[in-house]
């Protein structure tokens, strides 16, 4: 999969679990700053992104997942680990 | 051939806010078994979600009521009154604790903090018990949900533990006053299951894996087996068992050591 395969996929993930317009969805983009996440909504879009890409993320890793960025770049290195 | 038939009963389902809560499993058990199914959501934020819930079974009731706020749950109840008449089962699928008060040292938490857990995770079953005891017909019944935590130290549960340990002394005292009425009162103790509020527990995923290494069964228990336990404790095969803690969680609460 490509960085873009995985940032369209993550962009339709976020869009549905935080009920916001796609195009608000950009990398640069934070999910509790610019995306208006609460804390039960990071939890609910962490578990979306491991349905969606089949993977597991422990809680020390989705700490770290604070941004668009931080999840394509996260996906991308897990799932060509 | 044994078959679970609840048509014709009315369930209301309390604190659903997503496809992994386990009031949600238990709904769409209900739903499966023949009954009605109401759901109940706290906030108008959580709307969107409740109503794809409502819709995915096929069309249940939904009602807004914060469990903190009197009013919001009279007009639940007479709302449940005039759509269903009376009511057979309500299961309350309820807790908050700040997150502040399950990261520190629990002799740190703060007053508000402390009385907040317990008033939405333990008096919220009061709450509902008591605006619900005019519609439970007999044989009908309630179900909670609680946490080991509530008996053995669980670090970092902390408030929500006390909280806990009060919600299944209440399941004893409601369970002995609507005794006499026909209607039960029962609490399910899980083990840990991959819920959206279960995760945001800290130290949740390391919690989960350590529980399955001890587990008698190798494993976790799902959100379907917690159902199962549910729809057990409210149906007619229940019918004998009230007022008590009953564990779902692979046999890990009979350990007294990790292996």
């Amino acid at each position: 999969m490509t960085e873009q395969e995985i940032f369209e996929k993550v962009k339709a993930v976020i869009a549905d679990k935080l009920s916001v317009e796609p195009e608000k969805v950009t990398l640069e983009a934070r999910f509790i700053e610019d995306l208006g996440a609460d804390s039960l909504d990071t939890v609910e879009l962490i578990m979306g992104l491991e349905d969606e890409f089949g993977l597991e993320i422990s809680d020390e890793e989705a700490e770290k997942i604070r941004t668009v960025k931080d999840a394509v770049e996260y996906i991308k290195a897990k799932l060509s680990a | 051939m044994l078959s679970l038939d609840l048509s014709g009963k009315k369930a209301l389902v309390m604190g659903v806010t997503n496809q992994r809560s386990l009031g949600f499993a238990i709904a769409e058990k209900l739903k499966e078994a023949g009954a009605e199914v109401a759901l109940s959501y706290q906030a108008e934020r959580l709307r969107p979600e409740a109503e794809k819930l409502a819709e995915a079974l096929g069309g249940a009731l939904l009602f807004q009521a914060d469990v903190t706020k009197d009013e919001e749950l009279d007009a639940l109840f007479a709302g449940v009154k005039e759509a269903f008449g009376g009511l057979d089962y309500l299961v309350h699928a309820i807790a908050f604790a700040p997150r502040e008060a399950m990261e520190g040292r629990y002799i740190e938490t703060r007053r508000q903090d402390w009385l907040l857990a317990l008033e939405v995770s333990a008096y919220s079953l009061v709450a509902v018990a008591q605006r619900a005891e005019p519609l439970l017909r007999e044989g009908g019944g309630i179900v909670t949900l609680t946490y080991y935590a509530s008996e053995k130290v669980v670090p970092k549960y902390n408030v929500m533990a006390i909280a806990k340990a009060a919600l299944e002394a209440s399941v004893r005292y409601l369970a002995y006053e609507l005794g006499p009425k026909g209607v039960r009162v029962n609490a399910i103790s899980a083990g840990p299951v991959r819920t959206v509020a279960a995760r945001s527990i800290p130290g949740f995923t390391k919690m989960y894996e350590r529980v399955a290494e001890t587990a008698p069964l190798k494993r976790n228990v799902t959100q379907e087996e917690v159902a199962n336990l549910a729809l057990f404790l409210l149906s007619p095969w229940g019918s004998g068992i009230t007022g008590e803690v009953v564990y779902v969680d692979a046999g890990y609460h009979i350990m007294g050591m990790e292996v």
